[in-house]
């Protein structure tokens, strides 16, 4: 009970920090900063999904960027045709979720290993990378949109409020609407775990073949928690293109899909905050490095994976919860009181 | 007449070119408790997994009180009510006692009746002390009784044991044949067992297994007083 309350606490300061911003920062930042910004905040909701699938459902996807790239041409493709964003808002979303089950169905089904899934789902977005690199010509259009091959769909509407085409959201709009979508994600998967289907998918990640003999069907959880961050990151790809009313098919490529893996690896996967913060901080990062021109990028985010891989498995939020915290407990405890079990209390 | 709880007829599986089951006729009554024994390799382990639907038979069925269940998946055939305990503790090693049995417990159970049932098992287990530390970080011993725990909150009719005392100390196999006892009273059990001495706390009727047959089924005093099982153990070869 007490570690029940502990973590509605923790979700009560989260929340209340998530909204302080959400109203604060549009007010003390400048129009480059908001913009900035709000591309971390959508990032954030792509390093969501993975961590859902990943640190929670156990499922090695190292081509998360495909349903990332399918809910950005997706929306763009769609607001082109249809002129309102809310009906493509919801396509992005739905379609990279159809997606995800039925390749979820045939790589969970058929009872593959965790490293071919890794495998397939890299080769699905490197497949899907190279069709939509190559469909430069005239003759590659759905409808109004071209598709523009490897130079990308340009001017695609934003997104505008509900049923009114004419009144697109401005940039400061835009972040509000972007971070409230990241709180409902955040809460939303925090819900979800807290479900007996979120229990029993952290239970298949802990043991597949025990949650099997308990009577659980493994594959239709795996199948579920796939198909909700293929939503997820879908979503994401919708915002991404929304906010630089712009796709291209480096949406879909490996370098994104790597990306994806490093801020959750950096943030701490099993967390949902971790991976948030892992992928607003790499990215901003990633701009700071990307500003000067001395070291590539690419060299140092492969520097920082390394170090966390070897150094800190569990990454940042690690740092909190197994050393911050429990340094803070003892500096409260008297000194001659008996040292707590570690093992006691950690559910 | 009734069928028996879970009956196999002519089971056979071949691994490749190795034959581990070859021809299996077995039948198990309800509320029976039943021991299989047999050498290293006699294939007891195999034919759990032939009646959990972990692997499938090269030929044969599984009938459970009845209904052939041998295309069953696993998780189907652990919803007809058959519980296993396996040889290695399989359990959730990341997640607390307490919620270890919460997912097992929430298979058949809603709301309040989950913690109801939860508590229950970690009473009856003796598992209080360590209720919300890492499995993990148990003993093995402990880790035993936890995946005890996971089959019997998920209200088993069927339940089966691969070498439950394994690993234990003295003390704790005491118990856990007492517990043993204490389950067949609403539960039918299967135990595979290697410590003779335990087999001969918890047995009524023993089966025995060599070579992926059965060599002999009887009573305690029988199993024991033969020469063919004798002989299996000892390394000689039966006399056909």
């Amino acid at each position: 009970m007490i570690v029940y309350l502990r973590s509605n606490a923790a979700l009560a300061f989260v929340g209340a920090v998530g909204v302080m911003l959400l109203i604060g920062l549009p007010l003390v930042l400048d129009l480059y900063s908001l913009l900035q910004i709000t591309l971390y905040v959508i990032f954030a909701i792509l390093a969501l999904s993975l961590a859902f699938i990943w640190g929670y459902g156990g499922i090695l996807c190292f081509g998360h960027s495909v349903f990332f790239g399918l809910g950005a041409y997706a929306y763009a493709v769609s607001v082109i045709n249809i002129g309102d964003s809310t009906v493509p808002f919801l396509i992005a979303m739905v379609l990279p979720a159809i997606f995800a089950a039925g390749l979820g169905y045939f790589m969970f089904y058929a009872r593959i290993s965790d490293v071919y899934v890794g495998v397939i789902t890299l080769t699905v977005t490197l497949i899907f990378y190279n069709v939509v690199n190559s469909t430069a010509g005239p003759q590659y259009r759905i409808g109004e949109a071209q598709l523009g091959g490897y130079n990308g769909i340009p001017n695609v509407p934003p997104l505008n409020i509900p049923f009114q085409p004419d009144n697109p959201l401005e940039p400061a709009g835009m972040f509000t609407f972007c971070a409230v979508v990241l709180l409902i994600v955040y809460f939303g998967l925090h819900a979800l775990l807290r479900t007996r289907f979120g229990r029993v998918l952290v239970a298949v990640r802990e043991n597949e073949q025990r949650v099997e003999f308990l009577g659980y069907d493994s594959r239709l959880h795996k199948l579920i928690a796939f198909s909700i961050g293929g939503g997820i990151a879908g979503l994401a790809g919708c915002l991404f293109t929304a906010w630089g009313n712009f796709v291209s098919p480096t949406s879909f490529g490996v370098v994104q899909s790597g990306q994806i893996i490093i801020w959750l690896m950096v943030g701490g996967p099993g967390t949902l905050l971790g991976p948030a913060i892992g992928a607003m901080a790499i990215s901003w990062l990633t701009l700071k490095i990307g500003t000067q021109q001395a070291v590539n990028a690419n060299v140092v985010l492969g520097a920082i994976l390394l170090v966390f891989v070897i150094l800190m498995p569990k990454g940042m939020a690690s740092m909190f919860t197994d050393r911050l915290v429990p340094w803070l407990v003892s500096l409260r405890r008297p000194a001659d009181s008996p040292p707590r079990v570690a093992s006691e209390g950690k559910t | 007449m009734t069928p028996p709880l879970i009956e196999t007829r002519g089971l056979i599986k071949h691994f490749g070119g190795v034959q581990a089951i070859r021809g299996v006729d077995f039948a198990l009554a309800e509320g029976e408790l039943r021991c299989l024994i047999g050498p290293n390799g006699a294939g007891k382990s195999t034919f759990f997994k032939l009646l959990t639907g972990q692997i499938k038979p090269t030929s044969g069925s599984v009938l459970f009180r009845g209904t052939d269940i041998t295309a069953l998946q696993a998780h189907e055939i652990a919803r007809l009510g058959i519980g296993i305990k396996t040889q290695v503790p399989s359990v959730f090693n990341g997640l607390s006692v307490r919620d270890n049995l919460w997912i097992a417990a929430a298979r058949h159970n809603k709301g309040k009746a989950i913690t109801r049932m939860v508590e229950a098992q970690i009473e009856r287990l003796m598992l209080g002390r360590f209720a919300d530390t890492l499995t993990g970080q148990l003993a093995h011993g402990q880790r035993q009784r936890v995946e005890l725990g996971l089959v019997l909150c998920g209200q088993p009719n069927l339940i089966l044991l691969d070498e439950p005392a394994a690993g234990m100390t003295e003390e704790e196999r005491g118990r856990t044949a007492e517990l043993i006892c204490e389950i067949n009273r609403d539960h039918p059990l299967i135990v595979v067992e290697h410590d003779m001495s335990f087999i001969r706390t918890i047995a009524r009727c023993i089966t025995v297994f060599n070579q992926g047959t059965i060599l002999l089924e009887g009573d305690v005093d029988q199993v024991f007083g033969s020469q063919a099982v004798r002989d299996v153990y000892l390394g000689k070869k039966v006399a056909a």
